[in-house]
């Protein structure tokens, strides 16, 4: 639970949710503010540095970071609806700075209060959401960075149960890369399509109604691949179903 | 020096996509080694405990190695072994032929070992005009087809049992008599045998170097180890310097935690130590035991940041739980070691120049490093040969030039939540509907998906409009 009862909040909108699908952005908003938060949303900010930091370019990397870190200092908590920006925030940055006497203080505390949504919804402010239904039946990946850099794993299931209506159904390999990666996934892109070759046929198995997860970039990769294979499926990220949003257009679904 | 194939690693990879009974045979292999090593682990509680004490133990020895190297020599010089250093593989190569020819070997046996792959001693021994026999079953197979093994614990997992009864057909006289595993297993035990009595050199591997017996470890399940090592004249043991550990018992820590992480038993079959060569009044044994110990860019990896590298007990899991493994096998990485443990030390190896593409091609997904039974964050270490890559100019020009215009925009944020409208704006412009399914420049992705076609205004631009109007969300 949270220290101050109203805490304030930067939200860190990531480049694909700010180009492909704000709602993402505007259901954090909700939630959080739903959750007691007074939210902002800094205009400094741009993106967490991930095709720099994944690529080697470390100089790079580390100018966004000082950057970023500066933009939202003064914020109690900073959240992320992505556990794959928010892992590059919380152990990427520290790592990046850690020889910089500037900067290595300033990365360890903003990587303290930094957090992936649905965990600082659970984890630090102890909500769950209230009166919404979704009759759907519906599978979720565990997008690898949120799983393993920052054990994000219950909390996802924890306010999906909350979802009156809603009917969740096990996936095979929930826990498996879907081969998105970042630029991996144009850089070997033959790779990649075997990959979430695998992923779209394990998510037609379970044949659920709906494809959740928490990045926007596993969730294009496995939504894009679905669409191509002609599947049904329609996907949404994890918050769009606890903020009620889900009633509407599916990624890819002209709204 | 192991070469890796001139193709290109992505025609490489192509290829092996392409291969549909590979693709069959890498997922019934795997498949079964992810389900049995979770079997294994969650049948044994103090897994975590143990990685720990693996992973303190390996590190212990990393520290200290010149220590615990000197005494390894010191005591297995004193039950009688021979012990040769080898600084790089070619110095290995020549040791190892140097004491076949020396002995006027005619047949070698060997036992599956991928430091003798590491460093080349197959061709080795086939330039000095030596018959070479491998002795385990899959290596069996992997000769028959004159290839390389394509995992480090099944070296001929690429192979379906069908593809294995066509070799056995060609390669063996007399041909088996039909196509079950226990028929063709026995057709092998036949052909093997003779070479077993009559070679005059055996050549292992070592899974442990035991410092204070100055002991060579070696696990097998097939028994063909001892049938190496001990009918032989000579017996040579090739070993890379990290394999050292202080005492039997730490040996056994990190046995218990290599079989589950490979196979998912608790056990290997057969678990020999060999301590110097036969004695007076010794039944059996080899004249002579030689041990070769290899560096092989090993003690340039104790200086820099892939040290932890050093830990690695050769299991495989992470292999058995990459997801790029499981699509393209062992063969597409061009190394002796394939995998994310491959993709850390063939550029060790081979040099990152000819290597860059192994440390790239990976979703960096963190299952490797989860499974590791020592604890090898694999995933840094493959993102600290990116950084090097990037640092010595090997990356693609065009990957530069894009990330450093992107780099530019991030740095700028008015500038580039300009680029981002625009960009919207522009994508939309190449679908209809919801989804974008043709796209230049990032044919990649549309090659083999559709591209959620953007709303048209970012959520920046919305945010700042429903602001000014005063309403938040």
């Amino acid at each position: 639970m949270s220290g101050k009862p109203n805490p304030r909040v930067g939200l860190f909108v990531t480049c694909l949710v700010d180009a492909i699908r704000p709602q993402i952005g505007f259901a954090a908003i909700q939630l959080l503010e739903e959750a007691g938060c007074t939210v902002e949303v800094p205009q400094a900010q741009t993106c967490c540095g991930q095709p720099a930091f994944n690529s080697g370019d470390n100089r790079d990397t580390e100018r966004l970071a000082r950057q970023t870190i500066a933009a939202f200092e003064g914020f109690d908590h900073v959240v992320l609806p992505s556990g794959s920006c928010a892992a590059t925030m919380v152990h990427g940055w520290p790592d990046l700075l850690a020889g910089d006497p500037d900067w290595a203080a300033r990365a360890k505390a903003f990587a303290a209060k930094t957090h992936e949504i649905t965990s600082f919804l659970v984890d630090v402010m102890g909500y769950a959401p209230q009166g919404r239904r979704l009759d759907a039946s519906a599978t979720y990946h565990d997008s690898c960075s949120g799983l393993r850099e920052l054990g994000i794993a219950g909390q996802p299931r924890a306010l999906l149960s909350h979802v009156e209506g809603l009917r969740m159904r096990g996936l095979e390999g929930n826990d498996v890369c879907c081969g998105f990666g970042g630029t991996f996934c144009v850089k070997y892109s033959a790779i990649s399509n075997g990959i979430v070759t695998e992923k779209a046929e394990a998510v037609e198995k379970t044949g659920a109604d709906l494809l959740l997860a928490g990045d926007l970039g596993c969730l294009m990769n496995m939504a894009g691949k679905l669409h191509r294979r002609g599947a049904k499926t329609r996907c949404f990220h994890t918050i769009e179903v606890l903020a009620g949003v889900a009633s509407g257009p599916a990624i890819g679904e002209e709204g | 020096m192991q070469t890796a194939t001139k193709t290109p690693f992505k025609d490489r990879a192509r290829a092996a996509l392409a291969d549909r009974t590979l693709k069959l045979a890498i997922d019934r292999t795997t498949g079964t080694a992810e389900t049995k090593r979770a079997a294994a682990v969650a049948g044994f509680p103090e897994f975590q405990a143990a990685r720990e004490r693996g992973r303190a133990i390996k590190d212990h020895v990393i520290a200290n190695l010149g220590h615990y190297l000197e005494m390894f020599e010191r005591n297995a010089t004193a039950s009688g072994a021979q012990v040769h250093w080898a600084s790089d593989d070619a110095e290995a190569r020549a040791i190892v032929t140097r004491i076949c020819l020396n002995a006027n070997a005619k047949i070698v046996t060997r036992s599956k070992s991928m430091l003798g792959e590491e460093i080349g001693l197959p061709h080795a021994l086939a330039d000095a005009g030596i018959e070479r026999v491998e002795t385990d079953l899959a290596e069996h197979i992997i000769q028959l087809a004159g290839e390389a093994p394509s995992h480090i614990i099944w070296p001929a997992m690429h192979r379906t049992r069908e593809q294995v009864a066509d070799l056995f057909r060609e390669g063996h006289n007399p041909p088996p008599e039909a196509e079950d595993p226990a028929t063709m297993v026995q057709s092998a035990r036949v052909q093997l045998r003779a070479k077993f009595l009559g070679a005059d050199v055996g050549i292992s591997g070592a899974n442990f170097l035991v410092a204070d017996t100055g002991a060579t470890c070696t696990v097998t399940n097939e028994g063909n180890a001892e049938l190496t090592t001990t009918p032989p004249r000579i017996h040579i043991v090739t070993a890379g310097i990290e394999k050292i550990v202080p005492s039997t018992a730490h040996a056994f820590a990190l046995l218990r935690l290599l079989v589950r992480s490979a196979t998912g038993g608790e056990m290997t079959q057969y678990t020999t130590f060999h301590c110097g060569p036969k004695r007076p009044g010794d039944a059996d044994g080899p004249e002579e035991m030689h041990i070769v110990l290899v560096d092989n860019g090993r003690t340039r990896m104790l200086a820099d940041e892939f040290r932890e590298m050093l830990r690695c007990i050769r299991c495989g899991a992470c292999m058995n739980h990459c997801v790029v493994y499981r699509q393209i096998g062992g063969h597409a990485y061009g190394g002796t070691y394939p995998g994310p443990m491959g993709s850390v030390l063939t550029p060790v190896l081979d040099g990152l120049a000819a290597s860059r593409d192994l440390p790239n091609a990976c979703t960096m997904n963190g299952r490797c490093a989860e499974v590791c039974p020592v604890e090898i964050p694999l995933p840094t270490l493959l993102r600290a040969w990116r950084v090097r890559s990037w640092r010595e100019g090997l990356e693609p020009g065009t990957l530069r030039a894009g990330i450093g215009l992107w780099a530019r925009l991030a740095h700028r944020p008015r500038l580039y939540r300009l680029a981002s409208r625009i960009g919207v704006r522009a994508l939309r412009l190449f679908g209809k509907g919801g989804w974008i399914s043709r796209l230049p420049l990032a044919g990649g992705w549309t090659a083999y998906r559709d591209l959620p076609r953007p709303p048209g205004r970012t959520f920046m631009e919305q945010y700042r409009a429903r602001q000014k109007k005063g309403t938040r969300t």
